[in-house]
């Protein structure tokens, strides 16, 4: 680099030009978190908002993608997912098909690569991924030419539900930068987990996993977040806790002892919650373990916000669709 | 094999490096009837090749592919591996047994034998199954598999897990005085893994194979291989911890010895972010930490032999999702380059050190009658210019698959002539009268 200027004066500029200028959504598909910057996660959140009036209508419909069609191309099961992309698409006025396939598609002949080209070969303009592999929405995005929403890639990205669950504690925090966010449970394995960690980063919130350590590898202190293995001991600190799923089928593979255990350990209870914040946010993604990750009378109290989540959950992804379409269309 | 009686040669003005004789001069080299004859002598006619400014040493070996015949004969033949591995400078290739069906019988060695006769470029040696099938349970006929040839035994693509088996196939081995190759990854500990644990697996949500899923078994098979007193070999070596404990076992008096891809020497984990399957092998690609000692490893003498892992696989198997394509990268037609790039143009060996580990220590290990260019010797012999640059491109090799990462690389050394048994089989040179 040259010498010229004054670094800490042209970084200045540069954020005032940044703010003169709005942000301009460029991106075919969402794959991931980590690759958005502040500002296109903002105005993610923005567009949202505004699309957050449509399902209060009494016609609950707006013509922005209309002659469009959405494929739901889920690899894995999912029902909330699926419904809540089906629903905002509906809104937006696509027509949406679904397409179920268990399993990995070379052992039933076709390769993931055909698939999407066959699917996209139909007409298709937005394609939601879920797939088991980590990187296989990447794989089908580079084999289309339509836009692709990441509905969740193995244990890598799950960007629509960070994004859900950053949109629920901005409307109820008013701010992101600066809260302090904890996500406890089975952090190795989730997706969700890696899309709030890169979200919330993003937006200057601290991020800390909490867990056994055969479920939050020392890695993600690499990645930017706080890994403590002790729940009681930071619990007060915490302005939202994002509890996760755990998995009873992990005990077999010896992360954990029991599911009573595991519960006493990281479980958040009513006798647990009194010791956090007054005003903190439970979140949780769903499906919930009543019992095990979370107590019943927590998940349905007054610090809850799933439901929320749930709602927000449309909107967030009219917002993504809406996006992503008008950068393909622009695009070509 | 082949019969090249009455064709004479004589190789000009060459830098001649034989390690296992320590010589290392401008030199002539005399073939006749397929055989060396002599160090600065003149062959009885025949043609000659101008190598002024060359290097010529003994054949290379490669202790380390895989050659998909039979059963995958639409990734690679014996044919097609030979043609690769000759391009690349190798005179002699050992294969490993996981083929379909697995080489485990007396049978399966002589069909390999017999096909590298009919594709007539370079030897093949086989490598025959430790158990039967590959499943870890009941030990090959590998006596019967000795007597038609095989060089070694290993259940490549993975180790042989049970303690009782392992110990017995060492203690079995030993009366032949072959060595078992061993594939060193605990099955357990490495799980579903198809990256390196670390922090580049954990940010892509990619399930890891953990370094000491390959120490684990190492530190097991040394202790079991000094209770057996039988040779074994390390294959693909990949984590600093490895090499340390081979290099404290050595010490010990432990007959143990090992090996090392170019891709464990010159790629790191980092390079499977863009999920790009070609970055998809096993062990796989690891931290910059072990290619430090990796490549200490090979500077100190710990790690005795350069290997390839060719491992064919074909498009459309590399073009699924990174969890589910298969593992390994093709290697023989780069590989000298590769370890010219990251061993010798870095400064840390010299070229009778490179060729050392690649022609006459493999041929100890193996037990065959080739590496060295002493009078009377087969006529393997390599042609190597130091100095070509030339750029690799996957659509110009022999090889029948392309899953190489090495597309595009501009390397700085290639084998410009290769002659097996006293017979050009590739050549890069101008025809000389």
């Amino acid at each position: 680099m040259s010498g010229v200027g004054n670094p800490v004066e042209s970084a200045r500029q540069m954020a005032a030009a940044a703010q003169q200028q709005p942000t301009i959504w460029k991106h075919r598909h969402l794959l991931t978190l980590e690759d958005l910057t502040a500002d296109e996660i903002s105005l993610i959140l923005d567009t949202a908002e505004a699309f957050s009036d449509v399902s209060k209508r009494s016609v609950k419909k707006v013509p922005a993608l209309r002659g469009r069609v959405v494929a739901n191309l889920f690899f894995e099961d999912s029902t909330r997912t699926r419904i809540s992309f089906t629903l905002a698409a509906q809104r937006l006025s696509a027509d949406v098909i679904d397409f179920t396939a268990k399993s990995s598609s070379v052992s039933k002949g076709e390769t993931l690569r055909d698939t999407v080209r066959n699917i996209e070969a139909m007409g298709v303009d937005i394609i939601i991924c879920r797939h088991g592999a980590a990187g296989a929405t990447h794989l089908v995005a580079q084999n289309v030419s339509c836009s692709v929403i990441n509905a969740g890639d193995g244990r890598h990205e799950h960007p629509t539900q960070g994004l859900l669950d950053i949109y629920t504690m901005r409307q109820n925090k008013g701010r992101v930068d600066g809260l302090k966010v904890a996500v406890v449970g089975d952090i190795n394995n989730s997706r969700v987990a890696r899309s709030n960690l890169h979200g919330l980063l993003k937006l200057g919130a601290e991020v800390t996993f909490v867990g056994p350590t055969t479920l939050v590898s020392r890695g993600f202190e690499k990645l930017g977040a706080r890994v403590v293995h002790d729940f009681d001991s930071v619990i007060g600190e915490f302005d939202v806790i994002n509890m996760l799923r755990v998995q009873r089928e992990r005990i077999s593979s010896n992360v954990f002892p029991s599911l009573q255990e595991y519960s006493r350990l990281f479980g958040l209870t009513n006798e647990r919650l009194n010791r956090a914040k007054s005003d903190v946010l439970v979140m949780h993604p769903g499906p919930i373990n009543r019992g095990v990750e979370m107590s019943g009378e927590v998940a349905d109290g007054q610090r809850s916000v799933i439901l929320d989540q749930v709602t927000n959950g449309l909107a967030v992804r009219m917002a993504v669709m809406f996006l992503c379409k008008q950068a393909g269309e622009a695009d070509s | 094999m082949v019969n090249l009686a009455g064709r004479n040669l004589t190789i000009k003005g060459g830098r001649v490096i034989d390690p296992a004789q320590g010589l290392d001069q401008v030199a002539d080299v005399a073939v006749e009837d397929g055989r060396i004859v002599g160090i600065d002598k003149a062959a009885k006619g025949g043609e000659e090749i101008d190598a002024k400014g060359l290097i010529v040493c003994p054949g290379l070996i490669d202790m380390h592919v895989h050659l998909r015949e039979p059963g995958n004969e639409e990734e690679e033949t014996i044919a097609s591996g030979s043609a690769a591995a000759v391009a690349g400078g190798f005179t002699s290739i050992a294969c490993m047994p996981n083929t379909e069906p697995v080489i485990d019988t007396e049978a399966m060695v002589e069909f390999i034998y017999r096909q590298a006769a009919r594709a007539d470029l370079c030897h093949v040696y086989p490598i025959g199954a430790v158990t039967k099938g590959r499943d870890g349970k009941e030990l090959a006929e590998m006596g019967q598999m000795v007597r038609a040839g095989a060089v070694a035994f290993s259940d490549d693509g993975c180790g042989v897990a049970s303690p009782s088996a392992m110990l017995r196939a060492l203690q079995y081995v030993r009366m032949f005085d072959k060595v078992i190759i061993q594939h060193c990854e605990d099955p357990d500990l490495a799980g579903s893994g198809c990256m390196n644990a670390g922090v580049t697996a954990t940010r892509l949500g990619l399930p890891g194979i953990p370094a000491i899923a390959e120490e684990a078994m190492i530190a097991r098979d040394l202790m079991l291989a000094k209770n057996a007193d039988t040779r074994y070999h390390v294959a693909h070596i990949s984590t600093a911890g490895a090499v340390q404990l081979v290099r404290e076992a050595k010490g010990r008096g432990i007959k143990v010895t090992t090996e090392v891809c170019p891709h464990h020497l010159l790629l790191t984990e980092e390079s499977v972010t863009t999920y790009d399957t070609n970055y998809k092998m096993n062990p796989p690609l690891r931290s910059q930490k072990d290619i430090d000692a990796c490549l200490d490893g090979v500077v100190d003498g710990t790690i005795d032999c350069l290997i390839t892992d060719h491992a064919p696989h074909g498009r459309e198997e590399k073009e699924d999702d990174f969890q589910n394509a298969p593992m390994g990268i093709i290697g023989l037609e780069m590989a000298l380059g590769l370890f010219a790039k990251a061993l010798v143009h870095s400064g840390r060996l010299d070229w009778p050190s490179l060729i050392q580990k690649m022609t006459v220590n493999p041929s100890r290990i193996l037990g065959i009658p080739r590496g060295n260019l002493r009078e009377g010797a087969y006529a393997d012999i390599t042609i190597i210019d130091p100095e070509l640059e030339w750029t690799v491109d996957v659509e110009s090799l022999k090889s029948k698959s392309r899953n190489c990462p090495y597309h595009g690389w501009q390397l700085k050394g290639r084998a410009v002539t290769t002659i097996v048994d006293g017979a050009v089989k590739h050549s890069l040179l101008a025809a000389t009268a």
